[in-house]
């Protein structure tokens, strides 16, 4: 998958991606909101198969899976980050979104066209031509957002066991 | 192998011996708590989407807390959708607006040394205090648990912050977090097992371990670990626990560390961290100049009973300046009726304090006492991220409830030990 890159700083908070005023309703109104207090512009502006970049811990401060389901809720394909905090990274894979963790994540700028390869843990940036590599992901992970996120692997966990498999 | 009190915590919660840092296992869940908002709202129509049931509901406990008050048509459907479903889901272990999930849960019982807990909400690791594998997970890991009973775990490494000696008078284990927020950063936990020990430790009350717990999740930590003492022990009988195990849940000596600091505790002074992070955090006597409108001790992180003592050492028979605005919501209805009963609650009315619900208030964000343009805050609360606790333009300070209880008097953010009596 190839597509732009919105690019954010370290500690990106929960409260940015799924600010709390919103948080009592569906994620399709949250996801309107998400990031408007660091880029106005996002929630309206990223399309379909667009990657978001971070620095530092991003997705730091709250277990509410909110902040990466509104990510994936406007289409983002994946979070490229250098860290992540621990319950937003288990977060994104629950909710179906890939997160990968890449050293060189700062070497991505603004626009540039990027395409991910989760499986191989391999990021393209086609605008500059650097290739980057990623910390490989779990394969039970990788089982996860394969299947479309853990409530979908869990449906299907069900039905094996329905069946008797 | 010598064990951590983490790996011995995650080894007997995967039924192994021993477990190696960085490895991946299957845990068993002993406990499940989940709040009004990360829990029933979200795990109920996927646990219908699934046809699946609870895996054990004694093993459940549900709090309502974030969206209380309930004071519109969405926060009183997220409540009542929380009542319906523990009465459907057979979930006895229901606590219904009597505080806040971190502190009604050990309040109530349910958490002793040994025990392996998830906790729908970031600050979870609250329960580390009382040597449990407490962390904090999002709603759909929630329902797996649910529907499992177990789930996955990269064993951490323990980082040791030891702290010797005592702390001074008026400083506080909010100070603690504040400065290691500001030392680390709020990585600094590396999403491993964070262990506090030594001396000074030893020698705080059990609330006063739940902060250290609690902003272990400011720290970037999966789990706040204290190994459990005679203090743990007296607070877990008051609470009726009895059988509490001490001698097994105690990190081996030889046992190797990520990391080992060592805090000398009486040189720690009162500390306040600036908008916007927790890890902007300095003395506190260095904010002198900066003018506050309100004053918040609030949450499960700032208005415990021990942290309403504290206000209440600073506010007896004092005012709170005209231009400021303190409004108290403690943490559970059973902190408030013993404050109110000992007399700490009508110090802090009779100095001017406004009584909020006992609920999460101001510091999720949620909906109610939302701070407005340009108001400048200081609060016992977590985390001052922008936005969070207001409009953009609200600038909160983070501070120990001495130092808020004080910057109240003051008008300004100042340094609690100027008016300790």
């Amino acid at each position: 998958m190839t597509g732009r890159a919105w690019v954010f700083g370290d500690n990106l908070d929960t409260d940015v991606l799924a600010p709390g005023q919103y948080m009592k309703l569906g994620i399709e109104e949250i996801a309107q909101h998400c990031l408007e207090l660091v880029d106005p512009a996002f929630a309206s502006g990223v399309r379909a198969g667009d990657v978001v970049a971070g620095g530092r811990n991003f997705g730091m401060g709250s277990s509410r899976e909110q902040a990466p389901a509104a990510l994936k809720h406007l289409g983002v394909a994946a979070v490229i980050a250098q860290s992540f905090a621990g319950l937003f990274y288990r977060n994104c894979f629950n909710v179906g979104l890939v997160a990968l963790v890449c050293p060189q994540a700062g070497r991505i700028r603004a626009g540039d066209s990027v395409r991910v390869d989760a499986e191989a843990g391999r990021i393209e940036n086609t605008t500059s031509g650097e290739v980057l590599a990623c910390e490989s992901i779990p394969p039970h992970l990788m089982a996860v957002v394969r299947d479309g996120g853990l409530l979908a692997h869990l449906e299907q966990r069900l039905a094996r066991e329905r069946q008797g498999l | 192998m010598a064990q951590t009190l983490a790996q011995k915590l995650v080894a007997r919660a995967a039924g192994r011996a021993t477990v190696t840092p960085g490895e991946i296992v299957t845990c068993q869940v002993d406990l499940a708590m989940m709040h009004d908002s990360g829990g029933p709202r979200r795990v109920r129509p996927m646990l219908q989407r699934l046809g699946a049931k609870v895996w054990d509901p004694e093993k459940v406990v549900v709090i309502t807390d974030h969206y209380l008050p309930a004071d519109d048509d969405e926060s009183r459907r997220i409540i009542a959708t929380a009542r319906e479903w523990v009465a459907e889901a057979g979930v006895r272990r229901f606590y219904d607006g009597i505080g806040i999930c971190h502190v009604v849960l050990p309040e109530q019982g349910h958490l002793k040394p040994g025990m392996f807990v998830v906790g729908g909400d970031s600050h979870s690791p609250t329960g580390g205090a009382f040597g449990a594998y407490m962390f904090g997970i999002g709603a759909t890991e929630m329902l797996g648990v649910l529907v499992t009973g177990e789930i996955w775990l990269k064993v951490p490494h323990t980082i040791l912050m030891e702290w010797d000696g005592a702390f001074a008078d008026g400083v506080a284990a909010k100070d603690v977090m504040l400065f290691l927020c500001g030392r680390f950063g709020m990585d600094g936990g590396e999403y491993q097992a964070v262990q506090y020990d030594g001396s000074a430790i030893a020698r705080l009350p059990m609330q006063e371990r739940m902060t250290l717990g609690n902003m272990t999740a400011e720290l970037g930590g999966q789990v706040g670990l204290i190994a459990p003492d005679s203090v743990t022990r007296d607070y877990l009988a008051s609470v009726g626990v009895a059988e509490v195990d001490c001698d097994t849940w105690q990190s081996d000596p030889d046992a190797p560390l990520l990391a080992h600091h060592r805090f000398d505790a009486g040189a720690l002074p009162p500390q306040v961290a600036a908008p916007h992070s927790p890890a902007n955090s300095g003395p506190a006597d260095a904010f002198g100049d900066t003018r506050i409108d309100i004053a918040y001790i609030g949450a499960c992180t700032g208005a415990k009973l021990a942290d309403l003592r504290m206000a209440a050492r600073i506010l007896k028979g004092k005012r709170v300046a005209d231009t400021v605005r303190l409004m108290v919501g403690p943490a559970s209805l059973h902190d408030q009726e013993t404050a109110r009963a000992e007399g700490t609650l009508g110090s802090l009315l009779d100095a001017g304090a406004e009584l909020l619900p006992t609920a999460c208030g101001a510091c999720a964000g949620y909906g109610s006492y939302r701070f407005g343009e340009n108001e400048v805050a200081i609060a016992s609360t977590a985390r001052n991220f922008k936005g969070r606790m207001g409009v953009a333009s609200s600038q909160v300070y983070l501070g120990s409830p001495y130092t808020v209880a004080a910057s109240a008097v003051a008008g300004r953010i100042c340094d609690p030990r100027e008016m300790l009596p």
